[in-house]
């Protein structure tokens, strides 16, 4: 007999159950290609606009460029998260899934591990694109700034699991995009630097995640070797991400009314 | 026989926000029978069924499923549940849907040939072996919900919840399905609890189990660890020639008791 004993099967992150069900994930993407084409196109096309939008002046468009790539895998995560585990909840699945000996902890693990590769692919495009097709002018390694990206994504896929189950259907899952994501990017220093808000508005975007990507994001545009800086505004998006995580998976409960 | 029946239940209630959806259940389920739950739509049948895969909140009472208390992690393994609608990934494949179900049941890698032959074991046991590499969303409403009761056939279940199984197919494939239903429980020695509205499918269960509004009509008041009336036994008790004229026998029987019990208040 190859069965566990429960308890402990459902405790421990199951490295198995977590890769099925990421393997799941991108195997229901794969019979939608159009999403995958748009997932990964749309940030490449907007880069491209961006680049001659800012014909005029190369130094915005490597500020407002680098700022994207990192809120770019936040924004489509959090959108295909939501959208993603709505479905699993109203078709029933998630109820039978959590009927069987899956921990809660497995499913966000194959969530986050599938979105997290779909987010390497996204940004991997975007920032190639960026840096060696657009004249993107990066003092730091792009790797950091694929760092970044990575990290924004689980955030996005974090915050994307948590609101979903807020919203008891679809038209209130996507109006949680401008409710969660919205008030985020105009804080976040891209449209103006933090430290010249209003003290009370810079006050709020010192707590809120997004800034932290950017910044970080920034501090890669503007030094060549890894700040103190850069190391804690990454702590800080993936602290955020854990963080959301964990209580995204407080909202999958096994006995619902 | 094994010592305990496959679902006992006692002062078993269930609430739902204000309202008491279960009251006061007392019945068992007995090991290696079909028991059918049969009562009207919204009579609570679903919810029963919820409470014992242990997927319902606020459940009071006794309820003891394989011998744990319901929605004890060790029953997640030894139970299949088929929910009313299916609940499936209408994006995979039949076999890409068994497959993933399967690596949920049994994880790893040394259990690939196992899960193999598991998944497709189920693809045939609900005739769907053509329809393998089809999408579950350009399936069919009664195909789906086949594909739904494959899932629940993973693993060799002791315990099948089948929540309405038969409800919009044709009666050939609900023949074929009964067929399977009876050798699971003969061949496989396990327990089936399934539910219909439908009162005709009554006579293809060992034992009856009669809801409507939330109570036990038949089959859990006199005798309850019998585990079900069977429908001969409800039809002579009754006087009738059908189980739907016993369920309304009873129906009208209880409306009467009702009354009394309302003038005398």
């Amino acid at each position: 007999m190859s069965t566990t004993t429960a308890p402990a099967a459902t405790r421990a992150l199951n490295l198995s159950r977590a890769t099925a069900t990421a393997t799941r994930v991108l195997r229901q993407l794969r019979h939608d290609p159009r999403t995958i084409a748009l997932l990964l196109l749309i940030p490449c096309v907007m880069l491209l606009l961006l680049r001659y939008v800012f014909d005029g002046s190369p130094r915005t468009f490597d500020t407002i460029g680098a700022s994207l790539l990192g809120i770019f895998p936040l924004i489509t995560m959090f959108l295909v998260t939501s959208i993603a585990t709505l479905r699993e909840r109203t078709s029933g699945t998630l109820e039978r899934l959590l009927a069987l000996p899956l921990g809660k902890g497995d499913l966000i693990a194959g969530y986050a591990l599938a979105f997290g590769a779909l987010a390497i692919v996204q940004s991997a495009l975007a920032t190639g694109l960026a840096v060696w097709f657009l004249g993107l002018d990066i003092n730091g390694s792009p790797w950091l700034l694929l760092l970044v990206a990575l990290l924004d994504a689980l955030l996005g896929t974090a915050l994307g699991l948590f609101v979903s189950a807020f919203a008891a259907s679809e038209f209130q899952a996507v109006q949680f995009m401008p409710a969660v994501i919205f008030p985020q990017l105009l804080l976040c220093g891209l449209f103006a630097p933090r430290s010249t808000m209003h003290p009370v508005l810079a006050g709020i975007s010192d707590v809120l995640p997004m800034s932290y990507a950017v910044d970080g994001m920034n501090e890669v545009l503007h030094h060549t070797d890894m700040t103190g800086t850069f190391v804690r505004d990454v702590l800080v998006v993936a602290g955020c991400a854990a963080l959301v995580l964990a209580l995204g998976a407080a909202t999958l409960r096994r006995r619902t009314v | 026989m094994p010592e305990t029946p496959a679902v006992h239940a006692a002062a078993l209630t269930v609430e739902r926000g204000p309202r008491t959806v279960l009251r006061n259940l007392r019945f068992t389920v007995q090991r290696g029978r079909i028991t059918g739950l049969l009562g009207p739509s919204g009579c609570g049948k679903s919810t029963l069924m919820r409470a014992i895969v242990g997927t319902q909140a606020k459940v009071t009472g006794t309820l003891d499923v394989l011998g744990s208390p319901a929605g004890h992690p060790t029953l997640r393994t030894r139970i299949g549940y088929v929910t009313q609608h299916p609940s499936v990934y209408d994006d995979l494949t039949v076999r890409q849907n068994l497959d993933y179900f399967a690596a949920i049941l049994n994880p790893g890698r040394s259990a690939a040939a196992r899960r193999h032959d598991d998944v497709t074991r189920a693809i045939t046991d609900v005739d769907l072996t053509s329809h393998a590499d089809a999408l579950a969303g350009n399936l069919s409403g009664g195909q789906r919900s086949r594909v739904s009761l494959a899932v629940a056939l993973l693993g060799t279940p002791e315990l099948l919840v089948l929540d309405e199984p038969t409800v919009g197919l044709d009666p050939v494939l609900r023949r074929d399905l009964w067929a399977l239903f009876h050798d699971i429980a003969a061949t496989r020695g396990a327990t089936l609890l399934v539910s219909s509205h439908v009162m005709d499918e009554a006579e293809r269960c060992h034992r009856l189990l009669l809801m409507r509004d939330g109570e036990i009509l038949a089959g859990g008041t006199s005798r309850p660890e019998a585990g079900g009336e069977t429908p001969e036994a409800l039809r002579t008790r009754t006087g009738t020639d059908t189980v739907e004229a016993a369920f309304l026998h009873l129906v009208d029987e209880a409306a009467a008791a009702g009354r009394t019990k309302e003038t005398t208040r």
